[in-house]
């Protein structure tokens, strides 16, 4: 190693290291400054016996203070909840029609009717309500197939739709066009009658009307306006969950589609299964 | 211009060990000024929080304050909404350009009166005077043996620089709260463990940085000092040692004569004082921070022999030059740099307080809803969601009336609300953000395009006044 030397302009001393001829001028570094260095690293060290730290082949070091940000955050959603339940208790004895009227219910309804929805209901029906055409009906519509009131789809949420549950929702539609009950020339004729409708121009007087009013009105009704008490849709007009068109409407005819809805009484608690009716109530549709 | 860096000691060895400085007491012109901007200073901090301010009743009466749960920020009479912390980098901005001003006016006058470095470095000495005595007295007792005598010193020394330490910490958390409420609570241990924590940081880096790190922040942490030498100019006013006066120096014995020598009696009472330890006869350099306590130590000097003052002054280096050479030198304060300066500032200035003059106390947002985008209802109405925000910044509950323009035969439908109508009144309490679920129906046929651009019309009932929110509206 090279010496060190006093350097002719600065006077300053040199370091002695030298490279190709250009020397180093030693600028000391106050030593506050050093200690204040290791005591960064002893800090390190400390921080890896405290904290998790290092990878092991099995996991990683845990740390004496057993800090886990899993075991924080689990906490906070503890204390969400905890903060949550005054707003719970408050719709514990609130009817959905109450919290409607109830503007910081209605807020707080909507809020954690969002997350709800998209926890419980959206894997069908969509983000937001928007439905899987053929599927899963459209919620954010004012078409109901069940009705829209939120009684009505307080009562859909809580026992479903043709499933086990004693209570819940059941019709069928009877295939009027396949066997004896119906000729092709008959289905076909009454497809065009229930197009026409959709089109909110029924065809008067047409072979078709006839059949509408021998074979459908009971159910759909006169002019097709719909029967929500059995479930059974609309005709006049153009929301069709199944194909709409005289396509789809024979194809309905023929051989009928039938969704389902498990009951979410037994999963989720009455309060919960309020917030979601007012949610669903809001999506746009509401009655 | 010139600036000298003073040559480090001459060793060999790669750190250097830290000189503990104990400047010298000393009287005189600039010492006075920074008692009083340290009153100022100090007043300032500990006693803001308590400054009251009425806003009426509910809100806080505090004139300074920033209410973190409540998300706002409130200064005298004007009250800050979260979205509008750009106020804020305004002030910033405006800080540091007046920071700027200064250094172009008169040097580091920052960092010799006003920084807080400073002023609790000297308020620290202060401190070590009145409890040891003045520079020998404090070099003694560093020097002297652990007896009772030293530890009851410097026992007495500690215990005040933290009391102040904790003091300093307190008053930056009163901001944060009800100032009276949160010294209660502080001083009946009933606080939150964040306040605590703030003192105990603040508190300790001032204990640390005015107790034991001080000019050592300056020399080597402090980044300002490292840039200062941009924004001075030979008109700038820095401390200066008249070289072409003092030199060359010599000891004076008494009686003797000032013919054919300097002034400079070598007697190094500006050494002494200094608070960052360097030599000012050596010229400008990066360890001065302005302070002028040099100059008033050799006023004293200068004084005592009969020769005229200002040996060491606050001064530009264009008059120094001009008056070794006997000529009236020039001393502009109005030059391109502070021109540009001022300009900046005024520009700033009045651009935030027009703004701020001028604001809206009702701010609205529309969100369009995207899933779905659109929805046909059972009547052929092409119907679109929005999530309508109402910000109501005032303390007085307002009504407004909304209506949608821009697409023929539109009407609104507020969830909780209204159905279908042109236009309906939203409650909004003062203070608050109503949020409303909002949508807005249009008939099969109105309709031209995929998107069409929509407004939503706010007026507020009592004033009239109206604010327009462009949206859009999707169809097929």
């Amino acid at each position: 190693m090279a010496s060190m030397e006093k350097d002719s302009v600065s006077g300053q001393m040199t370091t002695g290291h030298e490279w190709d001829g250009i020397k180093e001028l030693n600028t000391p570094l106050p030593k506050w400054w050093v200690y204040v260095f290791w005591a960064c690293v002893l800090w390190a060290i400390g921080y890896w016996i405290a904290m998790p730290a290092w990878p092991t082949p099995t996991g990683y070091t845990q740390g004496m203070l057993n800090y886990s940000s899993r075991a924080n955050v689990a906490e906070d959603l503890k204390a969400q909840q905890a903060s949550r339940a005054q707003w719970m208790a408050k719709l514990q004895n609130a009817s959905p029609e109450d919290i409607v009227k109830d503007k910081a219910l209605l807020n707080f309804a909507q809020s954690a009717g969002k997350g709800l929805f998209g926890e419980n209901c959206s894997a069908c029906h969509g983000a937001g309500g928007v439905g899987v055409p053929g599927a899963y009906p459209r919620l954010a519509d004012d078409e109901w197939i069940w009705g829209g009131s939120l009684a009505d789809i307080e009562q859909t949420i809580k026992f479903g739709v043709r499933n086990a549950h004693p209570d819940s929702r059941q019709s069928e539609m009877l295939p009027f066009g396949t066997g004896d009950a119906m000729s092709a020339d008959q289905v076909s004729q009454l497809a065009d009658y229930v197009v026409s409708l959709s089109a909110k121009t029924p065809a008067a007087g047409s072979p078709g009307e006839a059949l509408f009013a021998e074979r459908c009105s009971a159910c759909h009704q006169e002019g097709g306006v719909g029967m929500k008490d059995l479930g059974a849709p609309a005709l006049n007009n153009n929301i069709w969950l199944y194909k709409g068109g005289k396509e789809g409407v024979i194809a309905q005819i023929t051989k009928p589609k039938h969704g389902s809805m498990p009951a979410w009484t037994e999963r989720l608690d009455a309060g919960t299964i309020k917030v979601l009716a007012v949610y669903v109530h809001s999506l746009g549709g509401g009655k | 211009m010139n600036q000298h860096v003073s040559p480090p000691k001459q060793s060999t060895s790669l750190y250097a060990e830290t000189v503990i400085i104990h400047p010298r007491a000393v009287k005189g012109i600039y010492r006075n000024l920074k008692w009083w901007l340290m009153a100022l200073t100090l007043g300032f901090w500990h006693l803001a929080p308590f400054l009251r301010w009425d806003r009426g009743p509910g809100a806080p009466d505090q004139a300074i304050l920033a209410d973190l749960d409540g998300g706002r920020g409130y200064f005298f009479f004007i009250e800050i909404w979260p979205q509008e912390v750009y106020y804020l980098t305004g002030l910033l901005l405006l800080a540091a350009i007046v920071l700027f001003f200064m250094s172009a006016l008169a040097g580091r006058v920052w960092c010799g009166f006003l920084c807080w470095q400073t002023v609790y470095t000297d308020l620290f000495i202060l401190v070590e005077r009145l409890v040891v005595g003045d520079r020998p007295a404090r070099m003694n007792l560093v020097r002297r043996k652990w007896d009772a005598h030293k530890i009851t010193k410097t026992a007495i020394v500690h215990a005040v620089w933290l009391l102040i330490s904790a003091a300093c910490g307190a008053s930056f958390v009163l901001f944060f709260g009800d100032a009276f409420q949160t010294l209660k609570e502080i001083l009946t241990l009933e606080a939150s463990i964040g306040a605590y924590s703030c003192i105990f940081i603040i508190g300790g880096f001032c204990y640390l940085l005015a107790g034991f790190a001080r000019e050592q922040v300056c020399l080597y942490m402090c980044p300002y000092s490292r840039f200062q030498s941009s924004m001075l100019d030979e008109h700038s006013l820095i401390i200066n040692y008249e070289t072409w006066r003092g030199e060359p120096r010599a000891p004076m014995r008494k009686g003797g004569s000032f013919e054919g020598r300097g002034h400079c009696i070598d007697c190094k009472a500006c050494v002494q004082a200094c608070p960052t330890g360097i030599d000012i006869r050596e010229g400008l350099q990066m360890g001065c921070i302005g302070c002028g306590l040099c100059a008033d130590a050799c006023d004293t000097v200068m004084k005592k022999y009969g020769l005229p003052p200002h040996l060491i002054s606050y001064d530009s280096a264009n008059n120094v030059e001009a008056r070794a050479k006997g000529t009236k030198g020039e001393t502009k304060l109005i030059r391109p740099r502070t021109l540009l300066y001022t300009a900046l500032i005024v520009v700033i200035a009045a651009g935030m307080m027009i703004s701020l003059g001028t604001r809206r106390t009702t701010e609205a947002n529309v969100l369009h809803e995207r899933t779905p985008l659109f929805v046909v209802q059972s009547d052929g109405a092409i119907r679109n969601g929005y999530t309508y925000k109402v910000l109501n910044m005032i303390r007085k509950d307002r009504t407004y009336r909304v209506k949608v323009t821009g697409l023929e035969g539109a009407t609104l439908s507020v969830v909780g609300g209204a159905t279908r109508v042109a236009e309906t009144e939203l409650q909004v309490t003062g203070d608050d953000i109503g949020t409303f679920r909002v949508y807005v129906d249009v008939p099969e046929g109105n309709l031209r395009g995929k998107k069409t651009p929509i407004f939503f019309e706010l007026t507020e009932l009592s004033e009239g006044s109206t604010l327009r929110t462009e949206s859009l509206f999707a169809g097929p």
